[in-house]
């Protein structure tokens, strides 16, 4: 017979029953001591910007430890549900397993109640699960998603950043996290335009990124001899999409190709 | 002192048959016919809110007939039993099997145990494979018991006369408007003179293999339901 966890009545979290069944299996469940940062790989940059009618999200591919490129084909945008998406910076391995439990918790809740929860509903879930890993982000083990969607209330693409205590910030437009962020946003804040279409916006996430790969040692640039570009998704009133190989490719040629001009990207007017 | 009376075991375990199966009956039918894509499930279920049939999994559906509370237990036991495996595995390492085995020994524990009443509930757990052959129908009974079945199936309210019908009708091959219009004119042979049930009564779910997610299941919207009979 099912044990009785299985048969009790009420939550329709996911991650409530596995504390329930087997706690185990909770990432909030780990303990260590000491400082662990140098312990796993890090994942880098992942970018996020809003267009009429939907998100595109951008990430890198590379995952480093201190001073070596732990992996250079990593991905670290995934779908979340099928109008939304997560991108991951922070300790790579936590960071997946996140992910995992958090595409499970969506999908638990929508069989169980027979509706999908809400674009904030959605933040606020994954907001309880990072607060979960604050006694491994306090000994260097952070993961700091950034969580993007598309609204179908408002009918408009959601960006969701939080800190490694849980905290959840909305954010306007675009926003990046991961140790080229900052980089990122400076680009973002100079090629963005609320009007852009989305092929424009997966141009605009895609500069973003070679700038922070440009300045920032652990975020990867575009491989060209290995044609190994970054993860490209874009959430629309059609659900998630991840942008192909082939067309991120050509994109990234482009861009490329006029950065050979002018090494520094486009320039923005003065005034 | 008062002598309790003795009961025998046969009769005990009849009587709670009886109870059950006269639950079961109250209600009306569920049908699942295969089609050459998948498994489709068709019930007569008024309510749009409340329903019978349900996703499990990526490839698992269930439908059910009976007590609402005591299958809507099972239900959301046999969605956190699937997602609590995919989650500890694979999303591949759910089968349907195991799950219908989980069911079994859940039912057949609480008909035999003195203490509970049985569940009044009997289910069917379908899961489909890369092609029609690796399709796999289960039904399950109040006391535990299950059977696998080919082709189709009937559960609850006059299921002799429906799945007489269905005997006499099903063919393999079938499309989904085929499969559907098929079910739903079984489902009305309740009665004699047959019955024609109103598309607005009707709860259908598939289970498409071709559907390009990893999750199977779809419930039909009224329209699609409308269109399949026309």
């Amino acid at each position: 017979m099912l044990p009785q966890p299985f048969l009790t009545a009420g939550s329709a979290s996911f991650t409530d029953f596995l504390a329930l069944q087997a706690p185990g299996l909770l990432p909030s469940a780990r303990t260590a001591t000491g400082d662990l940062s140098d312990l796993a790989p890090h994942a880098t940059t992942i970018v996020a910007a809003t267009f009429p009618g939907g998100v595109v999200m951008a990430g890198d591919r590379r995952a480093t430890m201190g001073n070596v490129i732990a992996q250079r084909d990593i991905e670290k945008v995934f779908p979340a549900d099928e109008f939304s998406c997560i991108g991951i910076a922070g300790t790579a391995g936590l960071a997946v397993e996140l992910v995992r439990l958090f595409q499970v918790e969506l999908e638990h809740y929508e069989k169980l109640e027979g509706a999908v929860l809400s674009a904030d509903g959605k933040a606020n879930r994954l907001a309880a699960l990072i607060r979960g890993n604050l006694g491994l982000a306090m000994q260097g083990l952070a993961v700091v998603p950034l969580f993007a969607g598309f609204d179908q209330v408002t009918e408009q693409g959601r960006i969701f950043s939080y800190d490694v205590t849980g905290g959840r910030y909305e954010e306007h437009a675009f926003h990046a996290v991961g140790s080229g962020s900052m980089f990122a946003r400076g680009s973002l804040k100079k090629l963005y335009k609320q009007d852009l279409s989305e092929a424009d916006t997966v141009i605009a996430t895609i500069q973003a990124l070679y700038d922070a790969a440009d300045d920032d040692s652990a975020t990867g640039g575009p491989d060209l001899t290995r044609r190994i570009f970054p993860v490209v998704a874009v959430v629309t009133k059609d659900g998630y999409r991840r942008i192909p190989d082939a067309e991120i490719g050509a994109v990234a040629d482009s861009v490329i190709g006029a950065r050979l001009i002018r090494p520094d990207g486009p320039a923005a007017p003065l005034s | 002192m008062t002598t309790p009376f003795y009961v025998s075991p046969e009769q005990l375990m009849k009587d709670r048959a009886d109870f059950a199966r006269k639950g079961i009956a109250r209600g009306r039918s569920v049908a699942v016919v295969q089609y050459t894509d998948g498994v489709v499930f068709v019930a007569e279920n008024p309510s749009k809110a409340l329903h019978k049939i349900s996703e499990i999994y990526d490839r698992i559906g269930f439908a059910a007939v009976g007590r609402y509370n005591e299958f809507e237990n099972l239900r959301i036991a046999g969605v956190r039993l699937a997602d609590l495996r995919g989650y500890s595995y694979d999303r591949r390492d759910v089968s349907g099997r195991a799950l219908a085995n989980a069911y079994a020994q859940t039912l057949g524990t609480i008909f035999s145990s003195g203490a509970e009443k049985p569940y009044e509930v009997e289910l069917f757990v379908a899961e489909v494979g890369d092609d029609a052959s690796a399709d796999q129908i289960y039904r399950l009974t109040y006391d535990g018991s299950v059977a696998d079945v080919r082709g189709f199936g009937v559960m609850g309210g006059q299921s002799e006369k429906v799945e007489e019908f269905l005997t006499s009708r099903y063919a393999d091959g079938l499309d989904l408007p085929g499969a559907v219009k098929l079910a739903v004119e079984a489902l009305g042979q309740d009665v004699s003179p047959a019955r024609t049930i109103d598309s607005e009564a009707l709860e259908v779910g598939v289970l498409d293999r071709t559907r390009a997610l990893t999750r199977k299941f779809k419930r039909l919207s009224s329209e699609a339901v409308v269109a399949a009979l026309a």
